[in-house]
This record gives structure tokens, sequence and C-alpha cells, in this order.
């Protein structure tokens, strides 16, 4: 007994909860409830913006009829419906505000409600350091249509993102969209009818898995883009996702990048490095399973690196791939199938690649590396037996590149379980 | 030793300045701005409670608060606007080069929105709208918006923003109706940001060079050595620019064009505004034709995008997302995001024209 209260180690860890206690109920952190009303539009935005860091608003089950955006720019704010079936933010008869929910502020916590029907973006988060989306869904309801928002969730600019738990349903680009962002976390969700079920964009380190992406034009997007403020995209795992029967038309307005993903794709890489995909089960994509590409419109940007370097990809289970190609909207689909013929492939490469590598190789490490993929089949494209008639430029052997690069550490992010739970 | 009268004396020479005393208090000390209106933590409910003007109702400021007006102004549904700054007593606003004046704490910023109820009749009544301010607090700027009450004697704080339905007529004799959208606080914050601080938008040395005609003086003045006069501001550079105004056709198109993009679009579209992520700058200082938009693709504009592959196309202004989303009212297409329910025709011509003039 009197050894353990000599125990110094035990002492601060006393003084240490001592203090926290006191310093948590000196900051004493409010709960507001709100439901829905007539008024529900300047009510809940009042309270968005008198709540202090630390508060907690509490949406009342109901359907909230929103005429503007919402917005939050406090931190460390909790906003927490009674379920994503429950607790809906209803934008359908929007006027103004270029998303539904627009959260600029660090430590947030967005949890069980749903944004329904915005006239843009679901929910934005721009510039946060640590924002936690977890349960919540976003949808534009009936058939998938141009007129639909962007986004369902669109965290862009931000450091240690983490979704979990979601539904984003119908978005004209991406249901998930993380751009530009650091430190990345999105596990556990469904996305289905969108054009890109998840799409990571001009990002490093995140961990991308336990997803379920169906019924979207494209699976899962990792994409690198020139003539952004943060671009070289790397460090991105897909693992353990479902991409499955990827097939619905693309219907994203014409000029966004998400417009040349054919029909029917699982998972595309374009450009990026450092990308690990493994053990996800990929298949009955109509066009094809995974693609890796370069980026293929000119660009005068001369930081940017348009060719995939250093993908990785091992255990996937891939089966039915390329039986419907987009090949009449989409002009990548058309080359696939023309120089794949009735053998389509489930792993597609480009094979574009600089002047220089075409010649005299690439260099080892940036390769794409395969290795257990069951009886996945694999084409390639040879530029140079491409530009030659009479040669089949294809190029079906996988088993050229088994050295595996040493793996990628797994994301990690300080989540407020606290506050999630 | 004293001579007994010196105590007359001496109130006999007190007298003028108690006498002055009291006429301040009288007719003087009602119309001081309340300086802890401006700093203190929580915004005061009522416009009134500040003291910045001494006609409220007929936006007649009171002595130390001055107008001013910018060579190029933001477009807001053809609102009109009167400005006002306030820096108190014995401080001034530093010069920075390529900035806003550096105010010191305690400065304000006030604009008044109106309608003009006949535009044909610069006599006509006019519809005051909202009052929004700009506080220089010890730990940086606050905005807040004032919304005229129904008797339009005084202004009444709405954090959460409003929607007021208005009309008025205009130059071409039509009557307009618009949805005017006070924004909340936060939209404040979205186009006042940079970086994570907010900073005023207009007054720029090189947006305040030019002449005002101040009523109360019955004098024209040049707005920067009014200012310097009057210890508002510490210093303009002798070298200073001018903002083209984007009205004035004697100027060249694409200065206008610039000058009408940096200060409704270049707040948000700069490497420090809201929008950087776009990679779309407008601001004054981009010089790179990319970032200004020319075949530029969008990034994440969704169906802002309109079905067009670029911001900007030389000589095809119909094929320009920039101009397309100038043409929108549809909030998910729309820009700016926030601050406009009616298309800016004027504005919109210019931007068509400059873009038409571009070499292909």
């Amino acid at each position: 007994m009197f050894n353990f209260f000599k125990n110094e180690k035990f002492m601060l860890y006393h003084l240490i909860t001592i203090f926290l206690f006191l310093f948590t109920s000196i900051v004493s952190a409010e709960v507001y409830e709100i439901g829905p009303s007539k008024n529900s539009q300047e009510e809940l935005q009042e309270l968005m913006i008198l709540v202090n860091p630390g508060d907690t608003i509490i949406l009342k089950e109901g359907v909230y009829e929103l005429t503007d955006g919402l917005s939050l720019t406090h931190s460390n704010v909790t906003i927490k419906g009674e379920g994503m079936h429950k607790s809906i933010l209803d934008f359908s008869k929007q006027i103004s505000g270029a998303q539904g929910l627009l959260v600029s502020s660090d430590q947030v916590v967005l949890k069980d409600f749903a944004v329904i029907d915005s006239k843009g973006d679901g929910i934005k988060v721009v510039g946060a350091d640590g924002i936690y989306i977890v349960n919540v869904r976003t949808q534009w309801r009936g058939e998938p249509k141009t007129s639909n928002g962007a986004y369902g969730f669109y965290p862009v600019q931000s450091k240690n993102v983490y979704i979990e738990g979601c539904i984003a349903i119908g978005a004209s680009d991406a249901g998930i969209y993380v751009g530009q962002s650091e430190n990345i976390i999105v596990r556990n969700n469904i996305a289905e009818y969108n054009v890109a079920g998840i799409e990571i964009e001009n990002s490093y380190y995140a961990d991308v898995y336990e997803n379920i992406v169906k019924f979207n034009t494209g699976g899962i997007l990792v994409f690198d883009l020139p003539d952004l403020p943060q671009q070289g995209g790397h460090s991105i795992r897909v693992f353990d996702n479902k991409s499955i029967k990827n097939n619905t038309a693309n219907f994203a307005p014409k000029g966004n990048i998400v417009s040349t993903v054919p029909r029917g794709t699982g998972i595309l890489v374009l450009a990026s490095k450092n990308v690990e995909i493994f053990e996800n089960e990929i298949r009955d994509n109509a066009t094809i399973n995974l693609a890796i590409v370069s980026y293929f419109e000119e660009t005068d940007d001369v930081n940017y690196y348009p060719h995939p370097r250093t993908i990785s990809l091992y255990k996937n289970d891939f089966s039915n791939s390329g039986f419907d190609p987009d090949i009449y909207s989409n002009e990548m689909a058309k080359i696939l199938s023309e120089i794949a013929g009735e053998k389509m492939p489930d792993i597609f490469w480009d094979g574009v690649l600089p002047l220089k590598q075409i010649f005299f190789g690439q260099r080892q490490e940036e390769r794409i590396f395969a290795k257990d993929n069951g009886n996945a089949s694999y084409l390639s494209i040879n530029p140079i037996k491409y530009l030659l008639p009479f040669i089949d430029p294809a190029n079906r052997d996988l088993g050229e590149f088994d050295q595996m690069p040493s793996p990628l550490k797994a994301v990690e992010i300080n989540i407020p379980l606290e506050r999630i739970n | 030793m004293i001579n007994w009268y010196s105590f007359l004396y001496k109130k006999n020479r007190c007298l003028p300045y108690f006498y002055l005393f009291f006429l301040c208090s009288f007719s003087n000390a009602e119309i001081l701005v309340n300086d802890s209106a401006i700093i203190q933590e929580k915004l005061p409910k009522k416009l009134s409670e500040f003291n910045f003007f001494s006609d409220l109702p007929a936006q007649i400021p009171n002595t130390d608060v001055v107008p001013y007006e910018l060579i190029t102004p933001l477009f807001s549904d053809y609102t009109k606007k009167k400005r006002f700054v306030y820096v108190p007593d014995g401080n001034k606003a530093k010069y920075k080069e390529k900035s806003v004046y550096q105010f010191p704490n305690g400065s304000a910023l006030i604009k008044t929105f109106y309608f003009l109820g006949d535009e044909r009749k610069p006599e006509s009544k006019i519809t005051l709208l909202e009052t929004r301010v700009l506080l220089k607090k010890d730990d940086g700027w606050d905005a807040g918006s004032y919304v005229w009450n129904e008797e339009k004697n005084d202004a009444v704080l709405k954090i959460a923003g409003k929607a007021i339905n208005s009309s008025w007529i205009n130059q071409d004799g039509e009557i307009i109706k618009v949805r005017y959208k006070v924004p909340n606080k936060n939209q404040c914050q979205e186009c006042h940001q940079s970086g994570d601080k907010l900073i005023p938008i207009g007054p720029k040395p090189r947006n305040l060079n030019k002449d005002l005609f101040y009523p109360k003086l019955g004098e024209k003045h040049n707005q920067l050595i009014f200012w310097l006069d009057k210890e508002i501001i510490d210093h303009y550079p002798d070298s200073i620019d001018r903002v083209v105004d984007w009205e004035n056709t004697n100027e060249d198109i694409e200065d206008r064009a610039r000058s009408y993009l940096a200060i409704n679009c270049g707040h948000c579209h700069s490497n420090t505004g809201n929008a950087s992520s776009s990679g779309l700058y407008l601001d004054f200082l981009e010089e790179r034709p990319k970032q200004l938009g020319i075949y530029k693709k969008p990034v994440a504009a969704g169906r802002g995008s309109g079905n067009m592959k670029y911001s900007i196309v030389p000589g095809k202004p119909e094929k320009s997302i920039l101009l397309y989303r100038m043409l929108s009212l549809d909030p998910g297409v729309m820009m700016p995001e926030s601050g406009r329910a009616l298309n800016h025709k004027e504005g919109i011509a210019l931007i068509s024209s400059w873009i038409e003039t571009m070499r292909r």
C-alpha cells in the first residue's frame, strides 16, 4: 500500500486525471437539441453560428426542409442526428448555396444524419485538420442524372480525414471524394449509383478499405491531376473492398475528368505513385476490372508527372471482366477492346511511358508489381508495336512483374472515439 | 502674495472652456462613435448602438466617420452601396504593399446596401436593406450584418442572415424583383477569408485612388490624400497604381475585365482564398494564363462545367465555363457561390467581349 503511493508514475497519472476533470468541468460543453420546424433554415444556421468549441448539436428525428446551404466554422463541434434514415436535411427546395453543408473548421464530427438532394455538393469540408464523418448518408434521389450534385462527401485541402459507415448515392461526380488532402481513412462505406464510387485525388497517405462500391460507372478511382496547388498524389492503399457491377452509364457533365471513365470500371489508377491494391473482390465490371493509365490530356505543367509509378497488386480476387465494354462512348474502352478482341483482361495497363523509358525500360522500382491474383488475366500495350501495322501490341504476360516493393504503412488517425461512439 | 482677485481672474479664464465643454457634451457627445461597441466580444444587437451616424436613417455619418467609394466595386444584385470608414483617434491604418490597409484595433468598415426606388429618378425613395460592418478587434476582424427594420429607423443584427423580397425600377424602366440574400455570419467569412484570418477586401490603395465629393465640406478630394490628411492612413506610395474602372469604356478591355474579375472573384479565387483548391486564380497579381482560366480544365466543378472543357476558350465565350457560371442562377452552378440572385448583364457583356477579343 505504501509503495503504491510512492510510485511517482501513479501520482502523475492521478494528477493528470484530476486536472483533466477540472478542465472539462470548467469548459462545460453544451448539448443543443433541435428538431425540424417551419423555420429550420434560420434556426439551424443560427445554432451552427452560436455554438462554441466542444458543443454538440443534436438533430432530432425528422425532415428539415432547407432553402439555403448550411455552414459551420467553429472547431471541435459535433453534429449528430438520430440515424442516417431518421434525421434528414432535405435540400430539394434549395435556392442558394453551392452545397448542402459546408464545414471549414477543425476536429468536427458529423454523425447519423442524411443530406438529401442538395443543388451542388452534399457535404463539403475545406481546409480542416480533423474531420470525422460517421454513419452519414448523402443522396440524390431518383435515377442517376447529370443534374445531381457533384460530390456526396467532399473533403478538400484537409488533414486527418475519417469517413466510416457512410452511404453515398447518386453523385454526378464521386460519392466519396477526397481531394488535395493528407492522412485519410475511408472505410466500411457504401457507394452506389454515382459516377465514381470513391475517388482519392491529389492526396497523400490514404487507406481505402472494407467499402462496398457497386452500380457506379467506376468503382474506386485513384487520380493525380495537373495544375493544382497539391499534386503528386502518393501512398494510397486500396484493400478489402468489393468493387462490383459498376456498369451504370457515365452521367457526369462533360469537362470533368470522371466523364472520361468508362462505364464498367472496377478500379482505375491514373498517374499517382506508390499505390497498393490488395485483397479486393473485383468482379462483373463490364469494361475492365482494374485499369492503370497515364494522364492522357495535354498539360504544360512542368511539375506534374503524368505516369503511374510503383503500383502493386496482390491477392485480389478478380472475375468476369470486360463482357460489355463501353466502346461507343469511351475512347479508352474502344482502344482496349480493339486490342484485346474477345479476350478482355481483368487488369489493363496502357503502357504509356516517357519516351526515354519506352526505349530503355522503366526503373525497376517504378514498375507495376503483381502477385497472387488468382487467375487474373492481364493486358498492357506496347507503345512501339502499337504504332507499327500488323503487329499485335498486346502483352498478356503478368508474370514478369513479380517483385514486391516494401509495403506502405497503415494510415493512423487519432479518432475522438468518445465523440463518435 | 496672491492678488485677491486672482481667483476671479482664473475663474473667468476658465469660463469659456466650461462653456465649450458643455456645448460639446450636449451637441457632440451623443454622436461620438461608441468605441466599446466595436471592440466588445459580442456584436451589439442594433446598428444604432455604434453611433456611426448622426442621422441613422438618412445615413449621415458623424464627424469621425468618413464616406468612401471604390473604383470598381463588387456586384451585389444591383444594390447601391454607401461605404464608411472609422479609425479611432490617434491611430492610423498602415500601408502595406500589395494588400489592403492594416487597420488599427477599434477600426470599423461600414457598408449599407440599398435600392433606389426608380433608377431614372435620383431623388426617388430608397429602400434600405442591410448594413454590414467589419470590426477590427484585438483578435482580428469580426463581421456582422444588420438588417433594416420595417420602420427603417434602425437595423438589427441577423447572424443567420435573411432573405428579403424586394424590387426596384431600373434605368430601362423595368420593375426588377429580387430575393435579396443577406449573408449569414459564416458567409461573411467565406469571402473575407485569407488563410485562417478575416480581412477586408475593398480598401486597397489602388481601388481608393479616385476623387470623391464630400457633401459636408462641399469639396472634392482624392480619397487617399483626404485619408492621409484626416489621419486615417499613414502613407500611400507616390507611384500608386489605380484600379481600372470596369465601366470606363475608354480603358483597355483586358484591364477592365481583369479589374472586374479581381474584385468579384479574386478574393476567393486566389492561392490564399476559399477557392484555392480549384487552381483558378483571378486576383490582380495573377499572370499565368492557365491559372487565369485559359484552356484550364475544371477540377471539382461538377455540373458547373456545363459540359464544357475549359474555363476560358479564347475567342469563344459560349464555350467558356467562366462565363457559363456567371450566366447561371442555379445554386449548384452559379458563381459567385453566394451574394448573387440576379445576373449582372453588364458584367457578363464585359467578360464575354473580353473572351471574344482574345486571340485563339
